[in-house]
């Protein structure tokens, strides 16, 4: 295979689940013919790729069938638990027969033998050709106890078995157990049953089930990763997967079970290569299973719930999640895993629960759990209760019992099994509570020796340092990153710099780490580890840190631990981590010999008993240079591991290279348990001694310092979706870039390098020119510590695309229209291209031995049109630079992108083409501001903003001193006060949750093209192949080098890779999976000339977006204070008087576009070309340019991978499915009443698989009306049933949406005006406020109407409602977060974080018993009895409610007002109220 | 840094000048001092820009937003560090330099640039008084020698930079004082001499050796003989060729090229003398309306005269930037230096036709060519200011074809080396000699690429001292 830019290994999936089970234990057939019911029902949940009859997988778990197999196997089946039965996954092209003398080997090696074998019948018919060519041979096998061997417990002995011959031979067992049985592959849900005949069979009985739909980003087709395995089904995603399979790897040797009939290394290895997160984490639960835990006990272990931070857990239950928190770090990601042994099934949320699930018991004594509601037909009359599992809770339905164990018994049971808290008390040592010795003393002899050596900017101490320990917060930055990647740099580069930070887009979602705090732990557990398939008090002989971050005070007390009296059993050694500075050998040789030497020293240590191993670089000098930390690190961890060494001690660094949040969590991801930056702190007392840090201690200052960076690390794993440091350490969550493999493949292993890069001579070299600088400057040369321009331009430091010339250049040219300037501008810019600041740069075009004459090619007007401005919220930047932007694009046929921030309705007027303001692209963000049914409506792209170049995984913030009284309009939120974008969009957890929104918003306006744009990474390609199996339109591929109003500058920097990566990588995986025909592929990132351009096109991009340039044509001299309110060009600003000098003019930006087009049109003609369509995806045309470097392997050649040309660019329209739609029925009557203002009303069943109910309506009249609104309830639309997601989606005032029955997640998403009431079945026998009839995220985003709900509703309720007027009887965690606005009322219990975020709105608490706050989120509120004016307000708003729902509860509420009024509370912020007050006074 | 919201808080705010009436009766400094307090303010303009033009709008390179911040703290330590790391002679620029950092501030689009020129002068005052570090620490001696012909600023420049890296320099004068234009051009209310001998002093102190009264090739050694003597040779010898202005009447007495004015007029402010030309009653005119006509007006408003006439060929410069001279380029735009406050008459759009008198002038023909005017002025003191045309290369023996450009300046390769020069040591040139004529900054600038291309010759590595420039660049 050519070596391209897509790997497996980036992989992901999702899916549906369901569950049912019957708790009478009665096998059945149909509880198998539910299940299957229910998958089929779950069918939006999955996928299938460009071959429609080839879905990503699917499967079912039954409880062995006893009758069945003996109908199958004849008489001699032994009693039920006495045989197994494997159902394998033959390759067709093994042979069997001889395979066969090997298995029944390997079973009689265990005590079993084969009893009979079955092919079993399949209906390959079915198959699309992608499943067809990998079909494999389906065979059961019955294996019984050998009669001449004891009786070992079989379900051991088959898991033994099973894993020795799936690693000796090819092949793959979906399950082999006494217990289940499991049917799944390459499938789609609706074929699972037409392709197995068996589970056509009315003999095939269980009394469990459960299926599993799979929706898989997968390019190479698997059968083995459909799902169920053979314990778990999940829908969810491991994010610290690498992490968690090292550290399995590492505990390999050191895990032994004595129940197990063969040892535990020769089942090794444990976890497969190759196989899928969800894969990975079976096969671990089945190890601690089969070794002696229960199945929950296992889970429980592996997804802890969130204990670090919640006082409420009853002792017992913390000590049982401390205690195993030391054997195993947690497998942290969005998890809904439901799981079944055969004798109890069950499901759980992970800490966050990201993921749905709700649950039904009946009358009749079965239970349903699924992804959504309405999935299996159930009468309203026979539910006892329906709920939802809780973030962290375990729902657990035990067969053989015949009842429900709930959370809290489950808990508690398993939390007496042992005496957990006396183990800790007795062993796990607090490192606060240990006295420091006062040994060592640092030097402060030469600090600016010690930092040059170190290669610290003035940048460092100034900008980063000084920052940190003065405000407590990581600096803000704003403006791209335009300067070289470090592999280009001519400037030495520390080799943190190469690797870059990975973050979740699309497939799992960013955590909240602020906002959410209260699911993320900073806590390390450092020691050694003990067998983990064993429980003694000695597995918890460890110490325990809160942070790690270490003071160099703590560092001390680590050291001189084991002279600490009263404490045994642990040892530290400290290392040194240097290399010679000069010396006979080369600059790499020394270093790798050093290193080298220190890991045999490490290895030798550990050996001999040291526990904790502290690698330092302290000591540099004439002679001698540090190694860098991170190698040092990476290559100790992994030597550790593959000397099965790795959990026998723990890594803490003591490094002087370490000065920012990016080095700490690189440090942690490659394995160090702790981190002491100590040069850093000594900066800052020499800070300090220079006057430099205002009214602060040096104790201060380090502390704040310490903390920053402790809580910069939470961020970052955050934005990957990581809750918990013990998770991510060794986790590797980072990607390089511009690395070698001899510096990867050797102390990086995993790694391998897609494009080469520096060398490890490089990196030594690299480190010796610091090194020199302090220790042998050159005469003349300054000793002080010099700035290397990295943030903000230099003429002495790091280059910059953008410099004083270029900026000039391309202002002059555009004002004055000259393109003989722009030329200039341009070759100036492509010339510092050949200077090698770019990717790009090491490209060229290969001109045609036939140019076209220039008169031939494609015209300008024609080329702008695929250019667009890139998404500037109204907010960040001002009206005047927003329209300007909008009228230069309007009058060029090109598009403008509202940003994330809304638009002022007035601009949707276009009736003046030459001034028309209306942009053409629609941002949907994560904030929703002011995303309305007429703004969607007023669009010709809708675009989803997944990520941002500048920041990924992030959200972002508006400070309140640019929300001015217009920006607070569009926005629909409160003048003065701060706004918030979530790091995740509270919809989109998921890959199927992206192919809703989706969904929607061409539901919203099925005349846009829907844009997902997502940030370049590794595995991008594999993403943005599920993104187009999610119906995208459009592709948009961001580089890392995109603008920003205001980022942290790690995130500026640290995360994300250049657009030519990420482009060519999506483009080569879209076309080996037929994808790309479908879709347009977009890219955008510091874009600047007519050359950008065609390379991007040769790479694959059919559409183009610019930024920055465009705002350096509007007067933007990358000033980069966006954040400050303060330019003084008048862009990126809303004071008025500032905004007086804006400069910038529409034509300015045609004249540019314009230029690049003509540009772009003399590339054509050199390149033999008439039209841009014939070049997309040519990359024939470039070749690469060779560097010419020993020290530098870089090379591009993987980019430029030539695919079919059916599949260079868009060539065929996706289908959206809006033909099923269920608004069809009604839509046409329902928008003729509303145009004459004539009432209308309807009623309809509804199904879970009916979607964004009134969606398409509500938009229809949306745009029927203009600016005109309808009164309420003029068009009402009466449901009965379960609604699929998102119903009432966007719907504007005058639609009004009746549900009886309930609704699955988003109910009442962006709800613009129109009104959503839900109530249960009116046959109901259930208490509305104690069960659950709406999913999560219920009116995420609304800006108007109103949301009445008879019932409890999942967690996140009213995430960013900025309008809307929402009463629920219950809610989950996380509700009003992010409130700008509205009002929300809630009449039952609430969950955990209330109001978390919150800037605006009031939420009315019904608390009878004094609880808010134990469920509020810290915050400043104001919390209030009700006044007289909002008593009478909120009593007519029940009365409605009441009437509206016929709410037994909100009825009795109003029964005793008089004394009831007196059990709510109102939440507002305190800035609201204060700024609503001064309001109301003037 | 500065202070974020400094330059919507305080407004530019320059030193004040001393009244006409006093300033007049001396020939001290025009500018009064400002308090620290106000410097400090000034410095909280500075907008730490993401693209700090100014520094690239200064030749030098100067890292003005980080001095800006530290004048706003009061660091003047910190801040002359940073200055003198950039510019050796920061107390000369920041007194004479026409302040392209200024045209480039980011301020200045839409307000008032920050008064990064006073600032310097600030931080290099504050050095001086506060017996801060003015000069690099002493190196360990090479024992390879430099010789500098000419001491103007860009001699000067490179024999300081190339003393602080160990090399022993000796700067060769033809003038009976060291300094070039910085001497006997720059009349004492621009720039006291003081200022200058206390730099000379420095460097004396550094170790760079200086010989007076010594022409190269006439009444000196020959360039042949510091080939010989010396590893390397700097030619920085100025572009000293007056451009004067050939019409009838040019011989008269009375009529002078402005150096030859203002060199008489220094002289005899430093010795305390009558000047042999003097401008006492005169009624004077001035042909050239530049810097140095400026220079030549003041010192005639001190001198006495009776009336004078600055004469400017060019049309008066538009008062705001034109659209071809787009920020933060220099552009040529109406400037009032603190001379023309002072009195004297200035004409735009006026050639010269003929000076009238016998022996000497008495007056002067003009014509206003737009409205094609021809008048007659009575003169008695006609001083030429009509730019320069490059240096005096005979006595150099390069005034062959071969050494120069087409701007009669001396041809540098890439390092600044005489192209098409023989001889034992290699010869470097730099300044104005090169450049033609041109600003202070610029000469400085081109002195210290100049002498870092110098020291990597030496040393056989490449230097570590600073090379702003590159031979013949432009800022934009």
């Amino acid at each position: 295979m050519t070596k391209n830019l897509y790997d497996p290994t980036f992989e992901h999936d999702a899916c549906g689940v369901g569950l049912v089970a019957d708790l009478t234990g009665q096998a059945t057939n149909a509880t198998i013919l539910d299940a299957l019911t229910i998958l089929e029902n779950l069918e939006h949940r999955g996928a299938t790729g460009s071959d429609v009859d080839s879905g990503d997988g699917a499967g079912i778990l039954i409880q062995m069938p006893d009758a069945f197999i003996r109908t199958i196997f004849g008489p001699t089946v032994p009693a039920r638990g006495d045989y197994g039965v494997a159902n394998w996954m033959v390759p067709r092209e093994l042979n069997l027969e001889c395979a066969r003398t090997t298995i029944d080997e390997v079973f009689s090696s265990v005590g079993l033998s084969s009893a009979g074998w079955r092919e079993v019948p399949v209906n390959s018919t079915l198959l699309g050709p992608t499943s067809r060519d990998s079909e494999p041979l389906f065979v059961q096998q019955l294996i019984v106890r050998s009669p001449v061997q004891g009786a070992p417990d079989i379900e051991r002995a088959l898991y033994c078995a099973r894993k020795v011959l799936e690693h000796s031979l090819d092949i793959y067992a979906s399950s082999c157990s006494s217990k289940v049985l499991i049917y799944k592959g390459m499938l789609s849900s609706p074929q699972l049953r037409h392709y197995f005949s068996d589970l056509g069979d009315v003999g095939l009985q269980s009394a469990i089930a459960i299926v599993h739909s799979r929706f898989s980003t997968n390019v190479l087709p698997r059968w083995d990763l459909a799902q169920p395995f053979r314990y778990i089904a999940h829908n969810g995603e491991i994010n610290t997967i690498r992490g968690n399979r090292n550290w399995m790897t590492a505990r390999e040797t050191t895990i032994e079970s004595d129940v197990l009939p063969l040892s535990v290394r020769s089942l090794t290895p444990i976890i497969t290569a190759n196989m899928s997160d969800s894969a990975s984490f079976d096969e671990v639960v089945e190890l601690l299973v089969h070794s002696g835990r229960s199945l929950p006990h296992a889970i429980l272990m592996m997804i802890p719930e969130a204990w670090e931070r919640s006082s409420a857990m009853s002792p017992d239950r913390r000590a049982f999640y401390r205690y195993h928190a030391g054997l195993m770090e947690p497998w942290d990601g969005p998890a809904s895993v439901t799981f079944c042994d055969g004798n109890v099934a069950g499901a759980v949320l992970d800490r966050n629960g990201l993921r749905p699930a709700r649950y039904w018991v009946t009358k009749d004594h079965r239970v349903i759990l699924a992804s959504e509601v309405g999935v299996l037909p159930i009468e309203a009359s026979n539910i006892e209760r329906k709920g939802r599992l809780q973030p962290g809770r375990v729902f657990l339905v035990d067969i053989e019992q015949g009842r429900i164990i709930e959370d809290e018994e489950l808990k508690a049971t398993l939390a007496a099994q042992a005496p957990y808290a006396e183990w800790l008390e007795r062993h796990q040592i607090s490192l606060d509570t240990i006295e420091a010795p006062t040994t060592l003393t640092p030097e402060h002899g030469s600090i600016v020796r010690q930092q040059k050596s170190f290669g610290y900017s003035e940048e460092d101490l100034r900008l980063i340092i000084r920052h940190m320990a003065q405000v407590g917060e990581e600096p803000i930055g704003s403006m791209g990153s335009d300067t070289r990647l470090p592999v280009l740099s001519t400037m030495p580069r520390s080799i943190f710099d190469y690797f870059t930070q990975l973050f979740a887009q699309v497939t799992n979602p960013p955590l909240d780490a602020i906002r959410e705090e209260l699911v993320t732990s900073t806590r390390v557990v450092i020691g050694g580890e003990e067998n983990l398939l064993r429980e003694s008090e000695e597995h918890c002989h460890q110490i325990v840190l809160a942070s790690p971050v270490l003071s160099v005070h703590e560092l001390v007390k680590i050291r001189y631990i084991d002279e600490q009296p009263g404490v045994e059993g642990f040892r530290t050694a400290a290392i040194d981590g240097l290399f010679m500075a000069q010396g006979p050998l080369s600059a790499a040789e020394r270093l790798a010999h050093a290193l080298k030497e220190v890991e045999d020293e490490v290895v030798a240590q550990v050996r001999a008993g040291v526990n904790i191993v502290i690698l330092s670089d302290r000591g540099t000098s004439p002679s001698h240079a540090a190694i860098p930390s991170l190698l040092l690190a990476s290559a100790v961890h992994h030597r550790l591991v593959a000397e099965h060494l790795r959990t026998n001690a723990a890594l803490i660094i003591e490094a002087g290279d370490v000065r920012e949040v990016h080095h700490v969590a690189l440090l942690l991801g490659f394995g160090a348990s702790a981190v002491c930056p100590y040069l850093a702190y000594e900066s800052i007392d020499a800070l300090i001694d220079e006057g430099e840090l205002n009214e602060l201690t040096a104790y201060e200052a380090r502390y704040q310092y310490g903390k920053t960076l402790n809580k910069g690390v939470v961020k970052v794993m955050s934005k990957m979706g990581v809750s918990t440091v013990a998770s991510y350490v060794g986790s590797q969550l980072f990607e390089p870039v511009g690395l070698s493999d001899d510096v990867l493949g050797r102390y990086f292993p995993g790694f391998h390098s897609r494009l080469g890069g520096a060398t490890l001579e490089r990196l030594a070299r690299d480190v010796l020119r610091w090194h020199a600088s302090a220790f042998a400057p050159e005469a003349g040369a300054r000793v002080e510590i010099t700035n290397h321009g990295e943030y903000q331009w230099r003429r002495d430091g790091e280059l910059h695309l953008f410099n004083p010339r270029t900026v000039q250049k391309l202002q002059h040219a555009t004002r004055e229209k000259r393109f003989d300037l722009f030329k200039e501008y341009t070759s100036l810019v492509d010339e510092q291209s050949s200077g090698k600041l770019t990717l790009r740069s090491l490209l060229s075009l290969v001109p045609s031995a036939s140019p076209r004459p220039l008169e031939e090619v494609e015209s300008v007007a024609s080329i702008v049109k695929r250019f667009s401005t890139g998404a500037m919220s109204y907010g960040s930047i001002s009206e005047e630079a927003h329209t300007t932007l909008a009228v230069a694009m309007n009058r060029l046929g090109a598009k403008s992108n509202t940003g994330e921030g809304g638009e002022d309705e007035e601009r949707f007027d276009t009736s003046n083409p030459r001034e028309n303001t209306r942009s053409a692209i629609k941002q949907v963000a994560s904030g929703r501001f002011g995303v309305t049914s007429r703004y969607l409506v007023n669009a010709d792209d809708l675009q989803i903003k997944i990520a941002q170049g500048a920041k990924p995984g992030e959200g972002g913030q508006l400070p309140g001193s640019k929300v001015y009284s217009w920006i607070a309009k569009t926005r629909h939120s409160t003048t003065g006060v701060g706004l918030i974008s979530p790091p995740p969009h509270h919809d989109i957890y998921s890959i199927e949750d992206l192919k809703q929104l989706i969904y929607d918003l061409k539901c919203a306006n099925d005349e846009a093209r829907v844009h997902v744009k997502l940030v370049s990474e590794q595995g991008v390609g594999t993403i943005a192949a599920g993104v187009a199996k999610a119906h995208a339109d459009v592709i948009l591929i961001s580089g890392h080098d995109g603008g920003t109003g205001a980022a942290p500058l790690t995130s500026l920097k640290h995360a994300g890779t250049p657009w030519e990566l990420g482009l060519a990588e999506a483009h080569q995986t879209l076309a080996a999976n037929g994808l790309r025909s479908r879709v347009v592929l977009q890219t955008d990132g510091q874009l600047k000339t007519g050359r950008d351009v065609i390379i991007a096109a040769l790479l694959g991009a059919e559409e183009f977006g610019f930024a920055t340039a465009p705002l350096v044509v509007s007067g933007c001299v990358m000033m980069r204070v966006c954040h400050l309110d303060t330019c003084p060009v008048g862009i990126a600003t809303q004071n008025p008087k500032l905004r007086e000098r804006f400069t910038g003019k529409p034509e300015f930006v045609e004249n540019f576009f314009e230029f690049i087009a003509q540009e772009v049109r003399e590339y054509l003609s050199l390149l033999g070309a008439r039209t841009l369509d014939e070049l997309i995806g040519d990359v024939s045309k470039l070749s690469v340019t060779p560097l010419n470097d020993p020290t530098n392997d870089l090379d591009l050649s993987a980019l430029l991978v030539l695919v079919e040309p059916d599949q260079r660019h868009q060539g065929s329209k996706q289908d959206h499915g809006l033909d099923g739609a269920l608004d069809w029925v009604f839509l046409s009557d329902a928008v003729s009443a509303a145009t004459k203002g004539t009432p209308y009303r309807y009623a309809t069943p509804v199904r879970n698989v009916n979607r964004a109910v009134g969606t398409l309506t509500g938009s229809a009249i949306t745009r029927a009306l203009g600016a005109r609104t309808l009164n309420d309830d003029l068009v009402q639309i009466d449901l009965c049933g379960s609604a699929g997601q998102s119903l009432g989606a966007f719907i504007p005032a005058g639609v009004t949406l009746r549900l009886r029955g309930d609704a699955n997640d988003y109910a009442g998403k962006g709800l613009s005006g129109g009104r959503i009431v839900i109530r249960p079945d009116d046959g109901a026998s259930f208490a509305s406020d104690e069960n659950v009839i709406a999913g999560n995220v219920t009116g995420y985003g609304a800006t108007s109407g109103e949301i009445f709900i008879s019932g409890v509703v999942g967690e996140r309720c009213a995430v960013r409602n900025s309008g809307a007027t929402i009463v629920v009887e219950g809610t989950g965690d996380h509700a009003g977060e992010y409130m700008t606005g509205g009002v929300v009322v809630i009449l039952g219990n609430v969950g955990r974080n209330l109001a978390a975020g919150m800037s605006g709105g009031s939420i009315y608490l019904y608390d009878p018993d004094a609880q808010v706050h134990d469920h509020l989120s810290a915050g400043v509120y104001e919390i209030e009895l009700l006044e007289s004016e909002d008593d009478e307000r909120l009593r007519a708003l029940l009365e409605r409610f009441r009437d509206e729902t016929g709410s037994k509860k909100a009825a009795r509420i109003l029964n005793e007002w008089r004394s009831e009024r007196m059990n709510f509370v109102r939440i507002e912020t305190s800035e609201y109220q204060r700024i609503r007050d001064e309001a109301k006074g003037g | 840094m500065g202070k974020v919201t400094g330059f919507l808080e305080f407004p530019r705010q320059g030193p004040k000048h001393r009244p006409v009436s006093v300033r007049l009766r001396d020939w001290h400094e025009v500018y009064q001092p400002q308090s620290d307090e106000e410097i400090a303010e000034q410095g909280a303009r500075c907008m730490d820009c993401g693209i700090p033009f100014c520094m690239q709008g200064c030749p030098l390179g100067n890292r003005i937003p980080e001095f800006n911040d530290r004048v706003h703290h009061f660091q003047w330590a910190i801040a002359a560090e940073q200055l003198f790391d950039t510019n050796n002679f920061p107390e000369f620029t920041g007194r004479l330099c026409p302040a392209p950092c200024e045209s480039a501030c980011v301020l200045g689009i839409g307000s008032d640039p920050v008064t990064i020129e006073r600032l310097e002068y600030e931080v290099a005052e504050h050095a001086f008084t506060n017996g801060l570090a003015v000069s690099s620490p002493t190196p360990r001696e090479s024992g390879r020698r430099v010789a500098v012909v000419g001491s103007g600023p860009a001699g000067l420049a490179a024999a300081a930079q190339l003393r602080s890296v160990g090399h022993g320099v000796s700067v060769f004068e033809r003038n009976d004082a060291i300094g070039g234009l910085l001497r006997y051009g720059i009349p004492e209310f621009k720039m006291e001499k003081a200022v200058l001998d206390r730099r000379l002093e420095v460097m004396r102190n550094d170790g760079v050796e200086f010989f007076t009264g010594v022409t190269v090739g006439r009444s000196g050694t020959s360039l042949a003989a510091l080939q010989r003597d010396f590893d390397a040779v700097l030619l920085a010898v100025g572009a000293t060729r007056p451009r004067l202005i050939p019409v009838p009447g040019a011989e008269l007495d009375g009529v002078y090229p402005a150096m030859t004015y203002l060199e008489e007029s220094n002289r005899a402010v430093t010795c305390g003398l009558a000047p042999a030309i003097s401008a006492r009653d005169r009624r004077v005119i001035i042909l050239g309306g530049g810097d140095t006509g400026a220079d030549c007006l003041g010192t005639v408003h001190r001198q006495g005269a009776a009336s004078v006439t600055q004469i400017e060929i060019m049309d008066r410069p538009p008062m705001d930037r034109p659209v071809e001279e787009p920020w933060p380029t220099m552009a040529r735009i109406f400037k009032t230096s603190p001379a023309h406050d002072e009195g004297g008459e200035r004409r735009f759009s006026t050639e010269t036709l003929e000076f009238g008198g016998r022996g000497h002038v008495d007056s002067i023909v003009l014509r206003d060519h737009l409205t094609k005017e021809t008048v007659t002025f009575p003169a008695d003191l006609v001083l030429i200011a009509a730019g320069f045309l490059g240096p005096e290369l005979d006595d150099l023996e390069l005034s062959g074809e071969d050494f120069l450009t087409s701007r009669s300046t001396l041809s540098v390769a890439h390092d600044w080396r005489v192209r098409a020069l023989a001889g034992a040591s290699p010869v470097f040139a730099c300044g104005d000699a090169v450049r033609g004529q041109s600003l202070i900054v610029w000469a400085i600038a081109e002195g210290r690429s100049a002498a870092a291309s110098i020291d990597t010759h030496l040393s056989g590595r490449e230097s570590p001292l600073g090379a702003p420039v590159e031979p013949y660049a432009l800022s934009w």
